[in-house]
């Protein structure tokens, strides 16, 4: 796939083929597709991309993706402070909004503790939420991770950090299918088993 | 539930190949290295959707082709249906399934809808192998039957990696945080129990059909046993932990849990067969345990599994083939499959015993 004319054209597919999901034929399409654009096209991309990294800002309170240091989640004065669900990634943020069936407020833990993979708990945004809840103790905690042993382990681990400062600690109803990540589960599922979360300690006794 | 029909087509060593079977006993006879085992395994994958003896498919690919294929017509007189059951796979693509044309979304969908047992000369490695063959053959067989257990064992399995990964990064950083292998310990303890408790309970519901297996084969001449040995027995698991913490810490492993668990064989009352069975008695042992199995499939699903019998006669005694073929000819069994090199000494030997059958040579892929 190496051009031997343009070393220009070979950067750039070099750079492109670097995203997720695209291999180098894909990328030279789109390096094709790219030159081929009017030059108010291509700065839109360029500033589009460029603003991506400067001036979106991870939420000092939630961890969630915002353009303001503090999240529009956050900030809202209608959303639940005392209700907060802690999530993988902001992917998850994104599939529990879809819902509409959560008006509380997110904590976003950036993964999951999974030693193998070199993450534990110091790698993940967990002190900090150990720290908020501390400070300014709340009604319920829910516990919004992946029903995988990794999920799992993280649910103890937090559990055991705050089940003291908590009124109630709560999980996502299991009635999603056991191993599936919550991306992939489909809105209504996902709506049902917030509404239907159960306790933590309960749950958990259950399930063993 | 039999297997009517096949048709392989660069499957191994086979450009192509077709072949009717029947209902009952169908013998496979050709010259060593013909390709009998590779017929055997084409059956196989039509159940597992796999080999029965290498894990990666491109094995299975013909030399220099690209992809293989295995047609399968598989019958059920008692429901009175048919159903055509194809394998194919192609290099760098992903294996499909299909029944009557319509794709499997997973192959586990497939898996147990046409059970099957190959009794095969590499099973004494069950008995003179690693602990973790013996443990292996055992859980494929429970959790075929219990999905929960299926779940359990992963569970427990992907615990014990990531408290190895703690222990190997404690040992590097010489920070021996205990918070997390407590929270690991926590939840392998009630996985432990329960896997330990279903392993107890299978070994015992099967241990008196192997032993009558045992005696049908050898003439009732000598006690054969299986014990279920497991940490679990000796100590509550949370202590075993305690006990194990410092090596486990050093060595970066885990080193108590029914992952260390074995089952012990044992001839005569109290000798391991592994050091004290003869080759036949290995034979036998190792053949009762598969035929265990054709009953223990037959008592939960009410349906016969299909079995292989894969160049038996050259490692049994005669004796020991002669209640073999008692068992055959009883008819409890359903469809089998027995391969040998030597046509004529197959033929005679069903024929003393009254057994229907149809023998097919590789060699000239014809019908006898
Ligand atoms: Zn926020």
């Amino acid at each position: 796939m190496i051009q031997n004319f343009s070393k220009i054209l070979d950067k750039a597919i070099e750079e492109i083929a670097k995203l997720p999901g695209i291999g180098r034929r894909t990328a030279l399409r789109l390096a094709l597709h790219l030159h081929q654009l009017e030059n108010i096209e291509v700065e839109q991309l360029l500033s589009a991309i460029s603003r991506l990294k400067s001036e979106l800002h991870t939420c000092q309170e939630c961890h969630n993706l915002s353009d303001t240091p503090v999240c529009t989640i956050c900030t809202n004065p209608k959303r639940n402070h005392q209700l907060i669900c802690v999530v993988q990634d902001i992917r998850d943020v994104i599939a529990i909004e879809a819902t509409h069936q959560f008006n509380g407020v997110y904590h976003v833990l950036g993964g999951i503790i999974s030693p193998i993979n070199g993450i534990g708990p110091e790698q993940l945004t967990l002190e900090h939420l150990f720290e908020k809840i501390n400070n300014n103790p709340v009604e319920e905690v829910i516990l919004a991770l992946p029903t995988t042993v990794e999920g799992d382990t993280t649910n103890f681990f937090i559990y055991q950090n705050i089940s003291d400062k908590v009124k109630v600690v709560s999980t996502i109803a299991r009635g999603i299918g056991v191993g599936e990540e919550l991306e992939f589960t489909d809105e209504v599922t996902l709506g049902r088993s917030l509404i239907g979360r159960t306790n933590f300690e309960t749950a958990y006794s259950k399930n063993n | 539930m039999h297997l009517d029909k096949i048709q392989l087509i660069n499957f191994k060593n086979y450009k192509s190949l077709q072949f009717d079977f029947n209902g009952k006993v169908n013998g496979i006879v050709g010259s060593n290295g013909c390709g009998k085992t590779n017929l055997l395994d084409a059956i196989h994958y039509l159940s597992f959707c796999k080999s029965y003896f290498s894990g990666q498919d491109i094995f299975s690919i013909k030399f220099d082709e690209e992809l293989f294929a295995i047609h399968g017509v598989f019958s059920n007189p008692e429901l009175n249906t048919i159903d055509k059951i194809s394998c194919t796979y192609k290099k760098g693509a992903r294996k499909v399934m299909k029944s009557n044309g319509k794709e499997y979304e997973r192959l586990s969908d497939h898996i147990g809808r046409y059970p099957l047992i190959m009794v095969s000369p590499y099973d004494n490695d069950i008995i003179n192998g690693g602990s973790e063959l013996r443990r292996k053959f055992f859980d494929v067989i429970i959790s075929q039957f219990d999905k929960e257990y299926l779940y359990q064992l992963i569970s427990y399995q992907k615990l014990i990696m990531q408290r190895n990964a703690v222990l190997k990064q404690c040992n590097e950083t010489r920070n021996y945080d205990m918070s997390l292998i407590q929270i690991f310990d926590n939840q392998l303890i009630p996985l432990g129990y329960s896997i330990f408790e279903k392993r107890k309970a299978f070994i015992a519901e099967i241990l008196p059909i192997f032993k009558n297996y045992y005696s049908q084969l050898s003439g009732n001449q000598e006690e054969v046993d299986i014990v279920y040995e497991s940490g679990l027995e000796k100590c509550s698991f949370e202590e075993g932990l305690k006990s194990t913490s410092q090596v486990d810490f050093r060595l970066g492993f885990t080193n108590f849990g029914v992952h260390k668990d074995d089952y012990l064989f044992y001839i005569g009352s109290d000798k391991p067969i592994k050091r004290f069975g003869s080759q036949g008695q290995q034979k036998s042992f190792s053949l009762a345990l598969k035929l265990s199995q054709f009953d223990y499939i037959f008592s939960k699903t009410k349906r016969k599994p299909i079995l292989l019998l894969d160049d038996i006669f050259d490692k049994l005694d005669p004796k020991r083939i002669a209640h073999l073929l008692d068992l055959v000819g009883e008819k409890f069994f359903g469809q089998v499959f027995i391969s040998d090199t030597d046509k004529n000494r197959l033929h005679q030997i069903l024929n003393e015993y009254h057994i229907e059958h149809t023998l097919y040579d590789i060699n000239t892929q014809k019908m006898i």
